[in-house]
């Protein structure tokens, strides 16, 4: 069989290999890209039960356990404990807490789980979410046979009470936290 | 008694306005296939109508808002009675129902434009852009009565005060980004049209690319605009001096305006080469799909971010479909038709033709990626398969390349000629450019900053590389003139929005690299009396004090700044605000902002023992971001302005400039 390759038909041919080419090699760019960039969410009851990658880049999250917010009277490195009511989280930072970072609220951190289990964070995200418990937390709980609806409330409800002890001290220097 | 109806006045216009539309979308389509001039001419009163009573729903709603009627339960939701008046005005958008009725208005706005701007556009390719924007406003009006209505009333239980505004869309840049991204937005459902029209109507020529070009250009000057506004006001709202995070909302709204800037240059093409001219109507569909796969993204709550006000499931769905119904029947219709329009024009590989079809592949690549990105972790999570999210190293891995890549052959498309270039040309042209901009751009780090950095002299090779075959170009424009008035008088207006574009190009690429590379931040525990050094400028803290706002309290420091040993100090004052309404606390970043570096400080928290942590930055040329993109969006209304769209408006000559051989009015073609 005889193909005539008219000059156009060439170019034509041309431009298809040509974008058959790019999109192949950006395809594959970005997969591999995209391998290397992802970070997999885990909460503490995962993160106890051993899913979690040591010293990996991985999204951690859930409460903030009220009492546990330890400052070095030196720096800006602050410990704090991360809770879904199952199981507990340490993690280590450095630098300056959100806004919504509060006892009682729900947090995201992005860091790398040391050795030693505890949790180094690079960045800290906290959100003010009138559910209480950040979604992925409750779903974890709900995989790991808990029913996540108890600790929903028991979250709303220690939330709930440093709200109410926040408002009656003096609001404008609310530094509880 | 008039002032208490006004919620259902406006609900009853939406009504209105949403038979209009949908006459405006039957009608004027239905006699395009049939001929009827009659049903045709529905078109235009319809797009009219529709406008004005958006307008009257859009102006019942500010009221409400100004006559803080906290019946009305969206004003409740989103507005208190102590906010400032043009808070209040802008609320009406800081929520969701609000933000759709504002999108509804201006997409209702853009097609009264059309209506009254394609006097001269034949009759049936009018009644096909009105009637398929109508089909477009159908659909979002039908949205927000169906899901979204902004009048729902909390009677008889209305609340005494409202909710309040979210305190950190308490600012400027709520004024002015929303409505400004909206635009580009809704903007492209023009063109989109105008590819929707060509197709049903078998007319694609010259003709119809520079009809559909001025509306690219301004959608997409809009969104240039409404983006940077984004990036600037997370710059200082957020309190920790990011100008873009990749976050999946900015995602969404720089998917549009990667395709549409692919799109205006492939229209380049269509008009002046008649080539690329599926490609085009593709890009077209691409676009305004893009945008609206933003509103979902945004709309729908599968993302949570501060963008996202509700989550409401039926929401997500509605738009879902629509964007479905969108999507689906627009590549049908391109799959009936696209072969009808489409013609082969063969051309060099060497040619403004090859070096404008790889820009538009390499922006279609960027976007694929962004678009992975972004949807990548939402499809795991909608399948079930897990919860990740993809972080910024991925998208600067691969965007920062492909934008290199690309302003290698933004340097070679504007000197380059249509359909063919002889390389000797070119490398005669451009061989003195190249080792200026290697030369200095490696060499300027050096200079002026303390430590050399590679990706910071690529980022000025890059830049300098688009600027100087331009600044090259126009001299030999210039200089063949009698005088340098003539030489300037004759070159188009097309010509210099080009130049323009680029030029915001290489700014912004100035921006990204220096202040990326350059940046310092320092965080630091400081009570009154201590002092840090940045970047040769020494921080002091003097004194905590504290100021009570219009509704907000606040923890306040002032903050004196030295430069070097130089006697000239100036304070910043950064705020820890509290709201009241909300109780939620907001970071009030101090800037002292200048063309070449901003100084940003911030308050963190208070550490308790009188110290607060404080973010302090020096931020090198993070002006020049928004700037490049200020000027990008300037070149795009500028090649709007150019003299051949407004005779156009006098004298329709579709054949005139279209197909001239190259080499010709060299001044005229140049508006790639």
């Amino acid at each position: 069989m005889t193909l005539s390759l008219t000059p156009k038909r060439k170019q034509k041919l041309y431009v298809i290999l040509g974008l058959v080419a790019l999109a192949a090699i950006a395809v594959g760019l970005t997969l591999y890209a995209l391998r290397a960039n992802i970070n997999l969410f885990f909460s503490p009851v995962q993160i106890a039960a051993g899913e979690a990658p040591i010293e990996r880049q991985i999204r951690a999250g859930g409460m903030v356990r009220e009492g546990t917010v330890v400052r070095n009277p030196d720096s800006l490195d602050v410990e704090f404990t991360v809770t879904d009511y199952v199981d507990d989280l340490r993690v280590h930072y450095s630098g300056i807490l959100p806004d919504l970072f509060r006892e009682g609220q729900g947090v995201v951190v992005v860091g790398q789980l040391q050795q030693s289990g505890y949790l180094k964070a690079d960045q800290v995200l906290a959100r003010h979410d009138e559910n209480y418990m950040p979604p992925e937390v409750a779903q974890a709980l709900e995989e790991a046979g808990y029913k996540p609806e108890d600790f929903q409330q028991k979250a709303a409800d220690v939330a709930k009470r440093l709200e109410a002890e926040d408002a009656n001290g003096d609001s404008a220097t609310s530094s509880s936290y | 008694m008039l002032t208490q109806m006004i919620p259902e006045i406006g609900h009853y216009a939406l009504v209105i306005a949403l038979l209009l539309a949908v006459i405006q979308a039957v009608m004027p389509l239905a006699g395009a296939a049939t001929r009827r001039p009659l049903w045709m001419a529905y078109a235009r009163p319809m797009a009219t109508g529709q406008f004005l009573f958006v307008a009257i729903a859009y102006a019942c709603l500010t009221t409400s808002y100004m006559l803080d009627d906290f019946s009305v339960a969206n004003v409740a939701n989103n507005s208190n009675s102590m906010l400032p008046w043009y808070y209040k005005f802008s609320a009406v958008w800081g929520n969701h129902e609000g933000s759709v009725l504002l999108w509804s208005l201006m997409l209702a706005g853009w097609g009264y434009a059309a209506a009254s701007f394609s006097r001269e556009l034949p009759r049936d390719m009018v009644a096909r852009v009105l009637g398929v924007m109508g089909l477009v406003c159908v659909g979002f009006l039908l949205f927000i009565l169906v899901t979204s209505n902004p009048f729902e009333r909390l009677l008889p239980h209305m609340p005494a005060d409202g909710a309040d505004l979210n305190p950190l869309l308490q600012d400027i840049g709520l004024i002015l980004h929303p409505p400004m991204l909206y635009m580009g937005y809704v903007g492209f459902s023009v063109v989109f049209a105008f590819a929707i029209a060509a197709l049903l109507g078998g007319r694609l020529d010259a003709a119809w690319a520079r009809w559909a070009r001025p509306w690219t250009n301004l959608a997409w000057a809009c969104l240039t605009v409404g983006i940077a506004l984004g990036s600037w006001w997370a710059y200082y709202e957020l309190g920790w001096g990011g100008w873009w995070f990749w976050d999946p909302v900015e995602n969404a709204s720089l998917l549009p305006w990667l395709t549409g800037t692919a799109l205006m240059h492939s229209l380049a093409v269509t008009e002046k080469r008649g080539a690329f001219k599926s490609w085009t109507l593709l890009l077209a569909i691409t676009t305004f799909s893009l945008s609206l796969l933003g509103t979902f993204l945004v709309r729908s709550g599968v993302l949570t971010s501060v963008h996202a006000f509700a989550n409401d499931p039926s929401r997500g769905f509605f738009i879902l479909m629509l964007l479905g119904i969108t999507v689906g029947l627009s590549l049908l219709i391109f799959a009936l038709r696209a072969p009808r329009v489409s013609h082969k024009v063969g051309f060099s590989w060497l040619s403004r033709d090859a070096l404008l079809l790889i820009n538009n592949l390499m922006l279609v690549i960027m976007t694929v990626t962004v678009l992975l990105g972004t949807v990548y972790p939402l499809l795991l999570d909608a399948l079930d398969l897990g919860k990740i999210s993809v972080g910024p190293p991925y998208f600067n891995a691969l965007f920062v390349p492909l934008t290199l890549i690309m302003s290698v052959f933004m340097g070679l498309g504007p000197i380059s000629r249509w359909k063919e270039t002889a390389p000797s040309l070119l490398v005669r042209r451009l061989w003195l450019a190249a080792v200026v901009a290697v030369v200095l751009g490696a060499a300027l780090p050096l200079i002026f900053a303390e430590r050399w950095s590679a990706p910071v002299a690529v980022g000025l090779i890059a830049a300098l590389w688009i600027v100087l075959p331009m600044l090259r170009d126009l001299y030999d424009k210039i200089r063949r003139a009698s005088t340098l008035g003539a030489g300037l008088k004759k070159l188009s207006l097309a010509y210099w929005g080009m130049q323009l574009g680029h030029l915001g190009v290489a700014v912004t690429i100035v921006g990204v690299a220096v202040v990326s590379n350059y940046n310092i931040e320092r965080n630091v525990r400081m009570g009154p009396g201590d002092s840090v050094q940045v970047a040769g400028y020494t921080f002091t803290m003097i004194e905590l004090t504290d100021r009570r706002g219009a509704n907000f309290l606040a923890d306040r420091a002032v903050i004196e700044v030295q430069r070097g040993d130089s006697n000239r100090r100036f304070t910043m004052n950064p705020e820890k605000r509290l709201y009241l309404a909300t109780g939620m606390p907001m970071t009030q970043v101090a800037l002292r902002p200048g063309l070449f570096r901003d100084l940003y400080v911030a308050m963190g928290e208070d550490l308790g023992d009188g110290s607060w942590a404080m973010r302090v930055q020096y931020k090198p040329f993070v002006r020049w971001l928004w700037l490049g993109a200020l000027l990008m969006s300037i070149g795009g209304v500028l090649a709007v302005a150019d003299k051949r769209y407004r005779r156009m408006a006098t004298a329709p000559d579709p054949e005139e400039t279209a197909l001239k051989p190259a080499g010709g009015d060299r001044g005229k073609e140049a508006t790639a």
